[in-house]
């Protein structure tokens, strides 16, 4: 048996969590390293006026392309994107020696009609609840064959996480199983015609949760907040990423892959179909996503959060929502101010608890603007 | 093969499966006229020679410039960079400082001594051009280019026009106005100097076979003042033309007034502090808002000291005092008598009332027309007689340096058609790439770095130059601010972006191609493309 060179970094002991000590946060810093201005900073994809060993995954003509052409995902899809983002850095991180186990879900449905494959990695799918049980049985396959060099990512939707695969996800946390999981929400059942799913936040009108009544859409006060509950199984490492920060969602899954055991990132993917935006529009919806603090970015190691990134251009949730279909109901036949005002609540109680404006900004939301950044 | 249970066909890549069939719009790369180009009254590629600078390639951001300009230390001191007015970077936080990264690439190039290289062809012709100033060494230098033999002829005992005669040092180096002006002799330019031209019918007898005229405008324009016998008066051009070339500066005695609201008003009073006047005051019949003078040329002369005097004109003047009467404007902004005087010490006048031009050489030349004090031009920069062609300040335009050297570009590609007998066709210009075509999200934020200037009161009893150039770092800096508006700057958005790896990279210079199997036409590319430079359009 050969031991195989790893990129862990040594000073990282997940065992220690099951020896009873109290485990220590390991990063003090974000994962994420802003690139030198430089014109675009970290912000474009690659620039030419970097060097070669600082620049994005993603701008690399030799990248892994995890999720080749072909594909059926429709136009401007952003879970395409991220997986293709995530598993790439996963690949370049681990040498390209990776294991992906996909729940059942858009991903798994537009990239694999039998007989075709759009994965470039070796890839396993199973079924839509136990994604993370398998994983869980691949690294723990790898382990006793002394193959821990070879990593084991799982990932899926939000509804193979949130809710289908909830149990077996608990379970993996709990156990400490050296496993990455990738969360990529966007927060509903997509494949099968959009359906909310545990994910979805309030308001949002889905095939289930009709714009009709009262309290139109999605109803307050239900749903789930993984990463939260990720961060309550105290693992090593649980972040959030947006499919439209690139560099951080690299960085992320770079210090995942750098840390052994039960590790969870959770990205955001717009999906133009069942939110009712343009496939052009998915990046911008994202950043919007971030900027207005409704979708917080940070990263926590066992159960603290340690970093988040800031809101660099603040807008109002109302920014956020009045370009997507699935909130039109909340500006016509008549504004919904109140229910506007209770997501606004929201995204402000995000800015308070991961201190997205650190630079003593506004409290309040800026006015309503044209919606572009 | 032997397949499994329930196996009946072989693995394939999803590659089989052409998903280009979908699309009904495509995206296609595209170059736009960024603004500043746009702008520019030398038509520079402004965005071209930043792209260069950015990288630290300072050499190959000057020979791009110099491809239009040859003087980028001097426009970088001059230039009133309307560029920097129509910078989209401005909408973002403040306008990038070409300016300053141009004087930066000017000085770099002057002191590593870069040097155009003459043309390896030449054409036979002999091309005559009159005044040795902004536009007639711009057309000398382009026509020397385009392989033609060149003669610059000038009735001044110095080359520069008005960057010498009409530009004070502190604002113009003269050891850079002369170094830029040898480069072009360099090239194989002659320059004949105290050679009035006369008689242009002479000079196509001497064998020239196309004149371009760029006399420049040098005569000050006078204002009926009634003035006692021992009043001194005298004129703006005339009087910073006398600083320029005569060993005894005139002296204007303690207190001088300057008439008028222009450049050159404010050019004259910096110029009289600087010899020794203990006032200079400007007084101008309307107020701030209405003054031509450029708002920072303003600035500076009140940090100097300089005062201003609104709403007044001057109606006698007499040895040491002068009466003014006080103006207030009407609805339609023009300055109206109010029949309220007051007297203003004064030891003497300058009249900075505007230009006209000599043009007395042109007298009898057929077919050439005048209006207005100035030589009608076609689009071709010829006047009305074939073969002659003008531009500069004895043209219809804005008087800047800057124009000058457009028209010496302009009238060098016309004449260079006219004496080979084609057509001169400018390439066509591309949709201008206005700020709603950008991304702006990507462009990291950076503060617009600042020139240092001297300190009004120290700078204002010498000679020395007013505004510094920028360090290597932070013109780099600067030039990496801006945000190549409508062109590729290979920041490889488009082969991030796209969900369907349908952009593929080819190289720096070639950029990205897309791969229209694949590419389903969301339009994630062209959205978050930084500067604006891809387009979507309909299938076929």
């Amino acid at each position: 048996m050969t031991t195989h060179d790893t990129t862990i970094d040594p000073s990282i002991d997940p065992a220690g969590y099951h020896r009873g000590l109290i485990p220590e946060v390991v990063h003090h810093e974000p994962a994420t390293k802003p690139v030198k201005f430089y014109q675009v900073g970290s912000f474009a994809v690659g620039n030419r006026l970097l060097p070669l060993e600082v620049r994005s995954v993603q701008s690399d003509p030799n990248r892994t392309n995890a999720l080749t052409s072909g594909h059926r995902a429709c136009q401007g899809c952003g879970e395409a994107l991220g997986a293709r983002y995530a598993l790439d850095a996963a690949m370049h991180a681990a040498d390209g020696k990776i294991v992906a186990v996909n729940a059942t879900g858009c991903l798994e449905v537009f990239s694999t009609p039998y007989p075709e494959t759009s994965w470039r990695v070796a890839w396993l799918h199973s079924l839509f609840g136990n994604a993370p049980a398998v994983a869980s049985g691949v690294a723990a396959a790898y382990k006793a064959m002394g193959r821990e060099d070879i990593r084991v990512v799982a990932q899926g939707g939000d509804g193979g996480t949130v809710d289908i695969g909830f149990g077996c996800l608990s379970g993996m946390f709990e156990r400490n199983d050296d496993v990455l999981y990738i969360c990529y929400d966007n927060e509903a059942y997509m494949n099968t015609g959009i359906q909310r799913s545990g994910a979805t936040p309030p308001a949002a009108r889905t095939a289930t949760t009709q714009a009709v009544g009262d309290e139109p859409g999605n109803v307050f006060g239900q749903g789930k907040d993984l990463p939260r509950i990720a961060m309550a199984h105290e693992i090593p490492y649980v972040a959030t990423a947006s499919v439209a920060d690139l560099r951080d969602l690299e960085a992320k899954v770079h210090r995942a892959m750098s840390m052994r055991g039960a590790r969870y990132i959770h990205v955001m993917v717009p999906c133009p179909l069942g939110w009712g935006t343009a496939a052009s529009d998915t990046l911008q919806i994202a950043r919007l996503a971030t900027q207005s603090g409704i979708f917080p970015v940070f990263e926590a190691e066992y159960g603290e959060v340690v970093a988040s990134s800031p809101i660099r251009r603040q807008v109002p949730v109302e920014d956020y929502l009045k370009g997507q279909k699935r909130f039109a109901h909340l500006f016509k036949p008549k504004r919904r101010d109140d229910v506007i005002a209770r997501m606004q609540a929201q995204a402000d109680r995000n800015i308070r608890r991961y201190n997205l404006l650190p630079q003593g900004g506004s409290p309040d939301a800026p006015e309503a603007t044209e919606g572009s950044l | 093969m032997q397949k499994p249970f329930a196996i009946t066909l072989n693995l394939g890549s999803s590659l089989a499966n052409h998903t280009g069939s979908w699309r009904t719009e495509k995206p296609v790369y595209v170059d736009l006229l960024p603004p500043c180009n746009k702008a520019c009254p030398a038509g520079e590629n402004i965005q071209q020679w930043l792209f260069h600078a950015e990288e630290g390639n300072y050499e190959a951001a000057w020979r791009q410039l110099t491809q239009d300009n040859p003087f980028p230390a001097i426009m970088g001191r001059v230039c009133y960079h309307p560029c920097q007015d129509s910078c989209n970077r401005a909408e973002v936080d403040e306008s990038v400082g070409i300016n300053a990264v141009e004087r930066f690439l000017g000085d770099q190039a002057l002191a590593e001594g870069w040097s155009f290289t003459a043309p390896t062809e030449l054409s036979g012709k002999q091309v005559l051009v009159i005044g040795a100033g902004p536009s007639g060494l711009s057309a000398a230098y382009h026509l020397r280019r385009l392989g033609h033999e060149v003669t610059v002829r000038d009735a001044g005992p110095m080359a520069g026009g008005m960057m010498r005669f009409g530009i004070p040092s502190y604002r113009l180096p003269r050891t850079i106005l002369d170094a830029e002006v040898k480069r072009i002799t360099d090239m194989g330019v002659a320059i004949e100097l105290n050679a009035k031209v006369e008689d242009l019918e002479a000079a196509f007898a001497e064998g020239f076979d196309a004149i371009f005229c760029a006399v420049g405008a040098h005569i000050g324009k006078r204002a009926y003042i009634p003035a006692g016998e021992s009043a001194r008066i005298l004129d703006a051009v005339a009087y910073l033309h006398a600083v320029e070339t005569e060993e005894e500066k005139p002296m204007l005695g303690r207190r001088v007034v300057i008439y008028g609201g222009g450049n050159t008003a404010i050019d004259a009073a910096r110029t009289a502090k600087r010899l020794g006047a203990e006032e200079a005051i400007i007084v101008y019949r309307r107020n701030r808002d209405k003054m031509p003078a450029h708002d920072f040329e303003v600035e500076e002369a009140l940090e100097e000291g300089i005062l201003l005097k609104w709403l007044s004109t001057i109606k006698h003047v007499d040895d040491g005092k002068m009466v003014v009467e006080k103006m207030a404007l009407d609805e339609t902004g023009f300055p109206q008598p109010t029949g309220e005087f007051e007297e203003l010490e004064a030891d003497s006048l300058i009249l900075a009332l505007g230009q006209e031009a000599d043009l007395g050489f042109l007298n009898g030349v057929e077919g050439i027309a005048i209006a207005d004090g100035v030589v009608t031009v076609d689009g071709s920069m010829m006047t009305g007689r074939a073969g002659i062609f003008a531009g500069g300040d004895m043209v219809p335009a804005e008087r800047t340096v800057t124009v000058a050297v457009g028209h010496g570009k302009k009238a060098a590609r016309n004449i260079d058609a006219y004496l080979r007998g084609t057509p001169y066709a400018p390439a066509p210009k591309a949709p201008v790439a206005t700020f709603d075509k950008l991304t702006t999200w990507y462009y990291a934020d950076a503060p617009h770095q600042h020139r240092a200037h001297l300190e009004g009161a120290r700078r204002a009893s010498t000679f020395d130059e007013v505004v510094t150039g920028l360090d290597e770092q932070t013109a780099q800096f600067e030039a990496r601010r801006c945000m190549s508006c409508g062109n590729c700057f290979s920041c490889d958005n488009c082969f991030g972006v796209c969900p369907d790896n349908a952009v593929k990279k080819v190289d720096i210079a070639k950029g990205y191609a897309i791969d229209y199997d694949y590419c389903k036409g969301c339009g994630l590319c062209v959205a978050e493309c930084p500067c604006g430079s891809i387009h979507m359009v309909p299938e076929d």
